[in-house]
């Protein structure tokens, strides 16, 4: 237990960030925003769909930044609730028509109740053992989904296809631009409750229980709630997460959720910069965009130029893209004097 | 007033001569993004990376194909670009790969992407952008579905028509045989298990026992000991490799000796028979489509000649033992088959009408007598197969080439 305890303490993914260095300035806030909401308008379908994507992967690498960076549990599971998020929307809308709009709260309440329970057994397991826990989690969905008696409901191995929504009251957009602003609302949204669950007494009592269990509990946080509360409100996010990703995508499959994708929102928070919510949507640009960019370098190789890349990022900004905002800052810092 | 008669018959029929060379000629040069007069656009996703990254020889079998085309000239002096992107077998990627192709680089269609589950993602999205979604490489029988999908059709034989073709078979062969079939319960097992169902007809009945087992089983011994129960002498092995050969060893375990019928996926010498044990395998059936690679009685076969000359200069580095390679081939000479045809009119519309009009078109690779036909309302090129006995250390192929087609 001890021996456990120590490598994760040492290791500077649970490192103690401040919970103002969690956010981002206003000023910046603002210029990230307007660049969000415009750049839509002057590129193509296909760049719309993608930069849709990494506001979704973003969404799903920010929940998993408030379960490790907020309050220092570790999870590999995330494709799991993923898949949950997507599957209940797909369910929802092609077998009993609901809006869209109105399968994201049902998702997010599944996906919450499913994380909150998941939450139990990691009352009794930290670090690395949680993290495995979380991976065999991950592993089996993709076999649940394809289930005798749920097949009727998920597709089985065919999976369900999704309908697109059109832009509502006849708004002149097409349906690539409309769901990206949607997306971008709804995103927008968790990120100001995420950054004010941080600030708020239960963000606290989050990092209280990162930075010293025992201290935590002695100080009269109640330890077992607000780990698995940390779980279920992950989990719920990415569950919401996961239902845009099933309209945007447009198709649920069990081979969409494997553990590939959850390794992979795992690196996002780690290039992102454990603990930085900002870094969320750089890290997610850092799982989509990366592999094509080390597919272009070379085919045959793609994984060992990704393997390369991601080194590199380790190696030279250990925090990720928050070490390199705080460079920036400095520097800045520096300009304005002189 | 007589000369300027004529000379207006000679004007026009000169103009009538002109209009007959040049409108022809006008009409048909139509192009739709991704053609134009000197190139052809093709857009292909594979797993390269991945779980199945095992199937990219058939990426790169198709690209050096398609190089050996561009070298030889082209199609109608036009250059084939192959894009061939990744998605690692993953369905949203997929979608994200052929968004590029269709919407950033513009293809003019989508040749020979893999697998079941990346290609339904897809599905939709190809047939509301009407831009073809050709020869599918996946054996579900849901390509063959022109009225609902006019946009994408499969290439390979679905495993409902290679069932089919074990029904026409035993109906023939051991005509009051009781069957016992053992299959893997997912898509594979169920597609296939209605191909046979619907080969059989009204001779269903003749199945004693279906037995499904699922992939999360360690072993299948159990359900071996329940078909010999049941007095079935066909054992028809609807499995995938490991549960093939284990299949096998308990089947001569308990000395039960059907008519064992395996089907193509488990075909393999090497990954089946072998480990099963070559001498309990004699006798086993099944059934193929192509040549083997690996097989010297091909030798001295053209097809296979003109297949060997082109790997030796276009694609060394390729392993002839590998199934991709063969069907890579054959694939992508049907792809140039079809823009052969289109001529000079590279619509998406025209592409898929003669996609939809192939005639009796024999690629090298394939079994001799096996022939490519589709129609207006058939989007199932391959639709025959020969049965073959394992015999020695290798697969003979025996008896006719047959169709899968209901009631013939």
């Amino acid at each position: 237990m001890s021996a456990a305890e120590d490598v994760v303490t040492e290791a500077p993914a649970v490192e103690a960030v401040p919970k103002r260095a969690m956010t981002l300035g206003t000023g910046t806030s603002l210029v990230v925003l307007a660049a969000l909401l415009i750049a839509p308008v002057f590129v193509k379908n296909f760049i719309i769909f993608q930069m849709t994507m990494l506001l979704i992967y973003g969404l799903a690498v920010l929940a998993l930044n408030i379960l490790t960076g907020g309050s220092g549990q570790f999870s590999l599971g995330q494709s799991a609730f993923y898949a949950v998020g997507a599957y209940t929307t797909a369910v929802l809308m092609e077998h009993f028509n609901i809006n869209y709009a109105l399968t994201l709260p049902i998702a997010g309440v599944v996906c919450f109740g499913f994380g909150f329970l998941f939450g139990q057994p990691a009352l009794r397991l930290s670090g690395v053992y949680l993290a495995l826990a979380t991976f065999a989690l991950a592993t089996a969905m993709p076999q649940l989904l394809k289930l005798n008696f749920l097949e009727h409901w998920t597709g089985g191995v065919q999976g369900l296809v999704v309908t697109k929504p059109d832009a509502p009251f006849g708004l002149p957009m097409s349906q690539d631009m409309w769901l990206y602003y949607f997306t971008l609302v709804v995103v927008i949204a968790i990120y100001i409750f995420s950054v004010n669950l941080l600030r708020s007494r239960s963000g606290r009592a989050f990092m209280a229980i990162r930075d010293n269990e025992i201290a935590a509990s002695a100080m009269g946080v109640d330890v077992a709630l607000y780990k698995t509360l940390a779980f279920g409100v992950s989990a719920a996010i990415t569950g919401i997460a996961g239902s845009l990703g099933a309209i945007a995508v447009q198709f649920v499959a069990p081979d969409s959720y494997t553990i590939t994708l959850a390794i992979s929102l795992f690196l996002g928070m780690v290039v992102g910069g454990v603990g930085w919510l900002p870094g969320s949507i750089i890290g997610a640009a850092f799982i989509i965009f990366v592999p094509n960019m080390a597919e272009g370098i070379s085919k045959g190789l793609s994984g060992a130029v990704f393997g390369v890349l991601l080194f590199l990022v380790i190696y030279l900004v250990p925090h990720g893209a928050r070490q390199v905002a705080i460079l920036g800052q400095q520097l800045a810092g520096k300009l304005r004097k002189n | 007033m007589t000369a300027v008669r004529f000379q207006v018959a000679a004007i026009s029929a000169a103009l009538a001569l002109c209009t007959a060379i040049s409108s022809p000629a006008l009409a048909q040069k139509k192009y739709d993004s991704g053609a134009s007069d000197t190139e052809i656009k093709i857009g292909n996703i594979m797993p390269y990376s991945g779980p199945a990254s095992a199937y990219a020889a058939i990426g790169k079998t198709e690209e050096a194909y398609f190089n050996k085309i561009n070298a030889e000239g082209g199609i109608n002096g036009r250059k084939i670009k192959f894009i061939s992107y990744d998605d690692g077998y993953s369905p949203p990627k997929t979608v994200e790969q052929a968004r590029k192709l269709v919407e950033s680089d513009n293809v003019l269609l989508i040749f020979g992407s893999i697998g079941t589950s990346t290609n339904g993602a897809i599905r939709k999205y190809m047939n509301e952008k009407k831009v073809p979604q050709l020869f599918v490489a996946s054996g579900a029988s849901k390509w063959n579905d022109p009225r609902q999908y006019p946009w994408t059709m499969g290439w390979q034989p679905s495993y409902a028509s290679e069932a089919r073709i074990y029904a026409k078979y035993i109906m023939k062969a051991k005509p009051d045989g009781k069957i016992g079939v053992l299959y893997q319960n997912d898509d594979f097992g169920k597609d296939y298990l209605k191909g046979l169902k619907d080969g059989l007809g009204a001779k269903a009945s003749m199945i004693v026992l279906e037995d499904g087992y699922d992939t999360s089983e360690p072993a299948i011994d159990e359900h071996v000991v329940k078909l010999k129960a049941s007095g079935a002498d066909v054992f028809i092995s609807i499995t995938t490799p490991k549960f093939a050969a284990q299949a096998i060893k308990k089947a001569a375990e308990i000395n039960w000796h059907p008519v064992h019928i395996i089907s193509n996926v488990s075909a393999s010498v090497g990954g089946v028979l072998e480990p099963a044990g070559l001498e309990i395998s004699q006798g086993i059936l099944s059934a193929s489509y192509t040549k083997d690679g690996s097989d010297p009685q091909w030798n001295a076969d053209d097809g296979m000649k003109k297949f060997y000359k082109f790997l030796a200069q276009y694609d060394p580095k390729a392993n002839k033992l590998d199934a991709g390679v063969v069907f890579g081939y054959a694939a992508a000479q049907t792809m140039v088959k079809v823009l052969q045809m289109c001529g000079d009119e590279l619509t998406h519309e025209n592409v898929m009408k003669q996609a939809a009009h192939l005639k009796d078109f024999e690629p090298d690779t394939l079994l001799p007598g096996i022939k490519i036909n589709t129609a207006a309302d058939n989007f199932a090129p391959i639709e025959q197969l020969q049965m073959m006995r394992f015999k020695g250390r290798k697969w003979e192929l025996f008896g006719d080439i047959i169709s899968s087609e209901l009631g013939h």
